[in-house]
């Protein structure tokens, strides 16, 4: 455990983490996740983070070592997406009994079930990940998995993360750590290039990756390892080999982008896939990264025509919606960074930004998004369900976007909602993803339903009409029923 | 006599099981105004909330005490202590439903003892909220212990004890965990067309059937409310539903002499005439009607949907109890069980399958214990098999994350007996092969043993 903890403190030190350049020693020394309130708190464990980073590796055997829910409640629930291997998908967990938790007889159901795996699946590699209760008990999976990787010839990599140590961002670095530690630089390519990338933080969600992708191969550039999206095992263990590295989901994964820099000189940057301008502006970084290393300046030239051809095409598909949604209001319930350039292009077309939480964002974040707000208290840290809820039915909003967990705040107000996070089934990367958000929140808004359940039932109009007039009467029963219900946080911030 | 296989991986291969917790905090949700809370690391309950989330399609009260490292190092008390406070203040709830996990009981605690003392010391902020104990590990059982333990702990902390007044026409009415919302309505509206009163615990046809209630709650809203809990004593019948409810039902029993009767599975007209025929002489009523209609078309649905089951061979994986409805309705049916898969062994229903062997295991099995049959029968997390083998899947159970409905899929009694047929019988009727002379070739399939494959025949 006193590894895991130096682990920990390692990672909360991170010096590339733009918050942590404003704390001092001791306040970085505390990390960076807040304490968790007992009966109030949300969101996922470290070990949640580190399965969520590692998992979409699709043709690694993850095994979960612990009792049944850490898997048995949780498995195969995302929608990131496979070219190839299907293997990610099957569920492996040591299910622990009480017997086995009893008799301490965990290391050993452990190395069996790596054999089991090996000999039926025969994968690339097993990742192993230790749990509150493996930990707990003092199963060494470390020993375990050194073992095993001797024994039957093939990678074990242990995931040491257990879930009580701490939030899910936790995990997520964590699991790069395992990556940095145990995978990253175990293969040598034989055909590594100037122009190879490494993307990381990219989940390939509903296959988003692959309308970002074509635009890569179109200049030339070959993404070496997507890290986890859609990736192989031996495309991230060769992955140190890349020529730069755009990192997409900044606070998830910095720990990984910064070590490979300074292992491998691999230089890096922070962008985004999410909105034209970000769209272009990633591409135009990674060649200029790449031509800092060596690649071919003409690639610069190559790549602004690109932009400009795509920027033209998706703006010229975006205008044909001006018409339906200018004036339409958006409340954003989500985190940080990437939903920034997103708002730029909704702007474009006309659509006004009602309000955004600000819980991931950094202070320059802060400041684009005042320019961007019309009423600048409509930035919020967190949000209790109630008040949104209040806000919402008041129709102060025409869609609220944001993730699975608030999605029935919104619904329950009978207001248009869409899923921008992990969740949903919809891609929204890249130049056609823009486009085809801007499509599903016309589709959202413009649903007929919103008519039909808004409408009260006509025999309960009737009665109104007779008794006073409708909209007083049901504003103040809506008001009242909420000032019976405190707070809580409606804690909903994507993933990463 | 059945065969029960235990299991012997190390690896367990896409679970079959949902953990005890959440079978109990699903029982919680069924009691009005109530708040689950789970005893251990915030990423048992996340995981939990998202799969009920993904299931019921609907916001999902459900917490965590959030215990860290350092926490679990020096013991809960406090973090128990501090949640059931907070939970009081923030939701008002009349419920705390505490479910323990596999963290807190690995560490091993006193949790009675911890509640006893909470309560205690806390008596005026606490006052009207119960607060209720299940004691449910994941590393043993699965929903069905975790319902029942859950069922049973209410009745144990809330119901009055003693002998009471009966009153003639109330029946209180434990249902397992696999009844649907549409299942508990309908088990309502027929015990009430007799005249009686039914007291169902839990009711999750009040909370969790899906309505847009025009507020904001952050507790259940609907269910058996806790006053009912606490007068079951006055029932002058328990009807039980499931082998697993039989414990609550002896609880409640020892505690207040109201007798049970139990019904392993209420699928299939004879069980469905059974019940009604009890209802009926309770109520001392004749059977409505409406009642004798529903028969006569479960009757109609055998004749016209039998042709579709003769000689199927049916994969069910499911809990004890449901694995017992669903085999009993297929054998009823003409089909025969060719893969049995089960969660765990402690229940006694496991025996009466009509089924060569029951595996404890996992999808995995299913898959491996399934190929050749022509229908998979489990959740929805039997996609993965259902594809691999090019069988088609009917989802029963929980969690079904990716079709709309099931909560509202009648099961049980004529009306879901009849439901349940077309079902199945549609299911077939979407995947039927058309005949080619190549599968229909006398020659074909000489070199293989007859027993070994299903017939070209049956696949229609």
């Amino acid at each position: 455990m006193s590894s895991l903890n130096a682990k920990i403190q390692d990672v909360f030190n991170e010096p590339a983490c733009e918050k942590n350049r404003g704390k001092d020693d001791k306040a970085r020394k505390k990390g960076c996740s807040k304490p968790l309130t007992p009966g109030a708190a949300a969101g996922g464990c470290a070990f949640d983070g580190a399965k969520i980073v590692l998992q979409p590796i699709t043709d690694v055997a993850h095994l979960v070592h612990a009792p049944l829910a850490c898997e048995g409640n949780s498995w195969d629930n995302r929608g990131t997406a496979s070219s190839g291997p299907t293997l990610w998908r099957t569920s492996f967990t040591t299910d622990l009994t009480e017997l086995d938790v009893m008799m301490g007889q965990g290391e050993r159901k452990l190395f069996k079930a790596i054999r089991e795996i090996k000999e039926a699946y025969a994968p690339p590699a097993i990742f192993v990940y230790s749990t509150c209760v493996t930990a707990l008990i003092g199963d060494d999976i470390e020993a375990v998995c050194k073992r095993a990787a001797e024994k039957f010839g093939l990678p074990v990599v242990p995931i040491n993360a257990p879930g009580f140590v701490g939030s899910k961002n936790l995990g997520n670095k964590l699991a790069c750590e395992a990556l940095l530690d145990h995978v990253i630089g175990t293969v040598e390519p034989d055909d590594a290039g100037p122009y190879d990338i490494n993307i990381l933080g990219e989940f390939n969600l509903s296959g988003e990756f692959w309308l970002v992708k074509p635009l890569f191969d179109r200049l030339g550039i070959r993404v070496r390892a997507s890290i986890p999206g859609d990736a192989r095992y031996l495309d991230v263990a060769s992955a140190h080999r890349a020529r730069a590295t755009m990192i997409v989901c900044s606070t998830a994964l910095i720990n990984l982008a910064r070590k490979m820099e300074q292992r491998w000189d691999i230089p890096f940057f922070e962008g985004s896939f999410y909105g034209i301008t970000d769209t272009s502006e990633a591409l135009r970084q990674i060649s200029r990264l790449l031509v800092k290393k060596g690649a071919d300046p003409e690639i610069l030239g190559r790549t602004e025509a690109l932009i400009a051809e795509e920027e033209a095409i998706a703006w010229k598909k975006l205008a044909t919606y001006r018409p339906r949604l200018e004036g339409k209001r958006v409340l954003l319930n989500t985190g940080g960074v990437k939903s920034w350039s997103v708002v730029h292009a909704l702007m474009e077309i006309g659509i006004e930004i009602v309000g955004t939480s600000v819980k991931k964002s950094t202070p320059e974040d802060k400041e684009r998004i005042k320019k961007i707000l019309k009423n600048e208290n409509h930035m919020f840290e967190t949000m209790a369900p109630r008040e949104l809820y209040a806000m919402l039915s008041k129709h102060e909003a025409d869609i609220m976007l944001s993730g699975g967990r608030t999605q029935f705040i919104a619904l329950k107000a009978k207001v248009p909602w869409l899923d921008i996070n992990q969740e949903r089934h919809q891609p929204y990367a890249g130049y056609d993803g823009m486009v085809e958000l801007v499509r599903q929140i016309d589709l959202a808004i413009h649903n007929p339903i919103w008519r039909q359940v808004r409408e009260p039932p006509p025999w309960e109009c009737q009665l109104a009409t007779r008794d006073e007039p409708p909209s007083t009467n049901s504003e103040t029963a809506t008001v009242q029923s909420f000032k019976k219900f405190a707070d809580t946080t409606a804690d909903d911030f994507g993933e990463c | 006599m059945v065969r029960i296989l235990p299991q012997t991986k190390a690896a367990a291969v896409n679970p079959l099981k949902s953990s005890q917790p959440l079978g109990a905090a699903l029982a919680f949700l069924g009691i009005d105004g109530a708040m689950p809370l789970f005893h251990g690391s915030q990423g048992c309950t996340s995981f939990a909330l998202v799969l009920f989330v993904r299931h019921f399609k609907e916001a999902i009260p459900l917490q965590t005490t959030a215990m860290d490292e350092v926490a679990t190092i020096l013991g809960g008390a406090d973090h128990l202590e501090e949640a059931i406070l907070n939970l009081k203040t923030r939701t008002k709830p009349k419920l705390i439903g505490v479910c323990t996990t596999a963290l807190t009981e690995t560490r091993g605690e006193d949790f009675a003892g911890d509640i006893a003392d909470i309560r205690q010391k806390r008596t005026e902020e606490l006052a009207g909220t119960e607060v209720v104990l299940a004691n449910t590990p994941d590393f043993e059982g699965a929903i069905e212990e975790g319902w029942a333990k859950a069922v049973t702990a209410i009745i144990g902390s809330i119901t009055r004890p003693g002998e009471q007044a009966r009153q003639s026409k109330k029946i209180a009415i434990l249902p397992g965990w696999n009844l649907t919302v549409a299942d508990i309505e309908h088990l309502r509206d027929m015990v009430e067309s007799f005249g009686l009163e039914p007291v169902i615990v839990p009711d999750v046809s009040g909370s969790l059937d899906g309505t847009v209630p025009d507020r904001w709650v952050t507790t259940t809203y609907g269910g058996t409310s806790v006053e009912d809990i606490r007068e079951l004593g006055t029932a002058v019948q328990c009807i039980v539903i499931g082998e697993h409810m039989r414990r609550p039902a002896e609880l409640l029993h020892r505690l207040t002499g109201v007798p049970y009767a139990m019904f392993q599975s209420l699928a299939g007209l004879k069980t469905a005439d059974r019940f009604v025929s009890m209802l009926s002489a309770i109520s001392g009523a004749p059977v409505p009607a409406g009642v004798r209609r529903r028969r006569a078309q479960l009757q109609d649905a055998l004749l016209d949907g039998h042709f579709h089951f003769g000689g199927k061979k049916i994969a069910i994986a499911a809990e004890p109890d449901q694995l017992y409805q669903l085999a009993t309705f297929f054998v009823g049916m003409g089909s025969e069980i060719a893969a049995a898969v089960t969660t765990t062994n402690m229940s006694k229903i496991l025996e009466k399958i009509p089924a060569e062997s029951v595996q404890i295991g996992d999808l995995g099995d299913l898959e491996v214990l399934g190929a050749g049959a022509d229908l998979l029968v489990t959740h929805s997390h039997g996609r993965q098999a259902a594809q691999h083998l090019g069988i088609p899947l009917m989802r029963v159970g929980f969690p079904i994350f990716d079709r709309l409905g099931s909560q509202h899929k009648l099961t049980v009694l004529y009306q879901g007996t009849r439901d349940l047929i077309f079902e199945v019988a549609n299911i077939f009727q979407a995947n039927r092969h058309a005949p080619t002379p190549e599968a229909l070739d006398p020659f074909r399939h000489r070199e293989m043993p007859d027993e070994l494959r299903s017939s070209p025949f049956a696949r229609h």
